[in-house]
């Protein structure tokens, strides 16, 4: 292994480094599309070197943007909004939900916990419009369409699942043995579960949340066919923002910028966590 | 003595509330459970039924005339090939590209773990949100792909905009998306493999090429099959891309699936037609979990063990 020849280094350089440019450059360029203006983005050749503006970002953040033909009303600061309540909101309320359940299945064996595990795992891997298309159906006679209620209760589909399956596993390498002593001492199950249990699988509950965190932020589909303008992520929102403003590539750059450096952020953050959160702990980072 | 025993739980307490605690811990993840069943059960009831949104007057059920319209179908055939092509294009590029990428990577050094961690960044960005990015690159009056490919002698390359390379431009984007995750996975995999087998081979002088392939592959399979699944369990229900790329255009050159049942209801409102589409994707993706969740409760009872 260690007799690596001199043109060996150099290829795997090579390839490192075609490797690192296809992965990195869409996210670099979209970054300095963001801060110039129009009319240098037109410019072809596509230029490396410009006069950085802020321009776009002001446009988005006061909501006004200044064209030729007058002022124009942006909303993106509302979906920027409904983005960070929409995943906040579902990532709380799947711990609420998923932390004690994954407790349940992982200490107590019951009739039927892993037929309900299975069945929300095997509902992740369901196509969502099979679940979505009958549910905008049944959300319009509820009067749960366009609300922020009925978004999140359908935004569980993605948290809960991943909650229940990350943190699980967290509790069972928790040795029982730990939890029996403290009940032996005459704590109740809830201490036990408050005091002991809850602080050991603290590091789990976390990663579980930010990664559940991401994929709420990313999710189109869901808001994309339950919520209309108001109410609308980032992701949503940007794809009809590149419709209606037509042209203004420069602010549609910095949308994207916004709505990607959340996750981006939080994921370089928690990336010792990732590996385990994704595969749903079939493997250890 | 008083003091210890109000210590003490009470036995007959604990016991009732020790069978009856974890149905309550666990019951609104049931809930949840029931709530997503009941629309999965009127998904399978629409798709007996005759039920356009336009003609609420003419819902009925026809039994299987969804399903035996689809054989003769050219628009279902279209739907089910293109699906398939795009899944196993993206499934077995990213699968080459992710091994290769995880082989370049395997030695732990600051340069090589500094990689991969910017390696996640595209798997991170909303795959409907890496379409746009790609979208503003490959613009024909701007993109600076749209320049890349003027430059190699192809003028007027079109991407997503023209039939003929719109599939190859989708399935870029969901390489650029999704290549990290099987990097990644197959990287923790190289990374826990046991090292005798490799020491003993440098000690023997085994050829490099018989290493690869009689000893890190078959060991790295569980990890491969495993990220691979869970790929083709994703891609052949891929929306996000393709909707905000092409909206299942030009023409119905990209209506895989899911865009297909999205266009059936909301376009054509024909929610009999959309709901037999989902539950066929569903025995599909049915049928591919079911593999998959083997494989996958086998690496993890693994991973337990090495914790």
């Amino acid at each position: 292994m260690e007799h690596t020849s001199l043109l060996e280094r150099i290829l795997r350089g090579m390839a490192l480094t075609l490797v690192v440019i296809f992965f990195m450059f869409p996210i670099v360029w979209i970054f300095m599309m963001s801060f110039q203006t129009n009319e240098t983005i037109l410019r072809i050749p596509p230029q490396l070197i410009f006069e950085p503006t802020l321009a776009n970002y002001t446009a988005l953040v006061t909501g006004k943007l200044m064209t030729a033909a007058g002022t124009l009303d942006i909303a993106f600061m509302r979906n920027l909004w409904n983005s960070v309540f929409l995943s906040v909101t579902s990532v709380a309320v799947s711990l609420l939900l998923g932390v004690p359940a994954a407790y349940a299945f992982a200490r107590h064996k019951f009739r039927g916990s892993e037929d309900i595990a299975f069945t929300l795992l095997s509902f992740k891997f369901a196509p969502a419009l099979l679940v979505l298309l009958p549910l905008t159906l049944y959300f319009q006679k509820l009067g749960l369409a366009n609300t922020y209620v009925g978004l999140i209760w359908v935004y569980q589909l993605i948290c809960l699942p991943l909650i229940l399956w990350i943190v699980r596993g967290y509790f069972e390498d928790i040795p029982a043995d730990i939890e029996y002593a403290y009940r032996i001492g005459g704590h109740s199950w809830f201490a036990t579960f408050r005091k002991i249990a809850l602080p050991l699988a603290g590091p789990g509950i976390a990663a579980a949340g930010l990664l559940a965190f991401i994929f709420a932020w990313n999710n189109f589909v869901f808001a994309l066919v339950l919520a209309s303008a108001d109410k609308q992520p980032v992701t949503v929102g940007a794809l009809a923002f590149i419709t209606s403003s037509g042209i203004q590539y420069g602010q549609i750059s910095a949308a994207i910028v916004l709505s990607i450096t959340p996750t981006l952020a939080l994921a370089l953050y928690a990336q010792r966590y990732l590996v385990e959160g994704l595969s749903l702990g079939a493997v250890k980072g | 003595m008083t003091a210890v025993v109000s210590q003490r739980p009470k036995p007959s307490g604990f016991r009732i509330s020790k069978r009856v605690l974890p149905y309550v811990l666990s019951l609104p993840a049931l809930l949840v459970c029931i709530g997503i069943l009941i629309p999965f059960l009127t998904s399978v009831v629409y798709s007996f039924q005759r039920y356009r949104l336009s003609q609420p007057w003419a819902r009925q059920f026809n039994w299987g005339d969804n399903y035996i319209s689809f054989f003769t179908d050219p628009k279902f055939w279209n739907t089910l090939k293109v699906s398939l092509l795009y899944a196993g294009t993206t499934v077995v590029l990213e699968l080459l590209l992710g091994l290769a990428i995880a082989l370049l990577l395997q030695k732990r050094s600051t340069l090589n773990n500094f990689i991969s961690i910017m390696l996640l960044m595209p798997l991170m960005t909303a795959p409907a949100l890496a379409a746009l990015m790609w979208k503003l690159m490959t613009n024909p009056g701007f993109g600076v792909l749209s320049y890349v490919a003027s430059l190699i002698g192809l003028q007027d390359f079109r991407w997503a905009s023209s039939p003929s390379t719109a599939l190859f431009t989708v399935v870029l984007v969901d390489i650029w998306v999704y290549t990290p995750f099987i990097m990644i996975l197959l990287l923790a995999g190289l990374r826990s493999l046991p090292t005798q087998p490799f020491e003993a081979a440098a000690l023997d002088g085994v050829p490099r090429s018989f290493v690869f392939f009689r000893i890190t592959l078959p060991m790295l399979t569980p990890y491969i099959l495993t990220a691979t699944l869970f790929r083709l369990l994703d891609s052949i229900q891929q929306f996000d891309i393709i909707y905000a790329m092409t909206q299942g255009g030009p023409g119905d050159t990209l209506t895989v699936f899911q865009v297909e049942a999205y266009l059936n209801f909301f376009q054509s409102t024909n929610v009999g037609r959309s709901a037999a589409l989902m539950i066929i994707l569903w025995a599909i993706t049915y049928f591919l979990s079911n593999i998959f969740i083997k494989n996958w409760l086998r690496l993890r009872e693994r991973a337990r063990g090495q914790a």
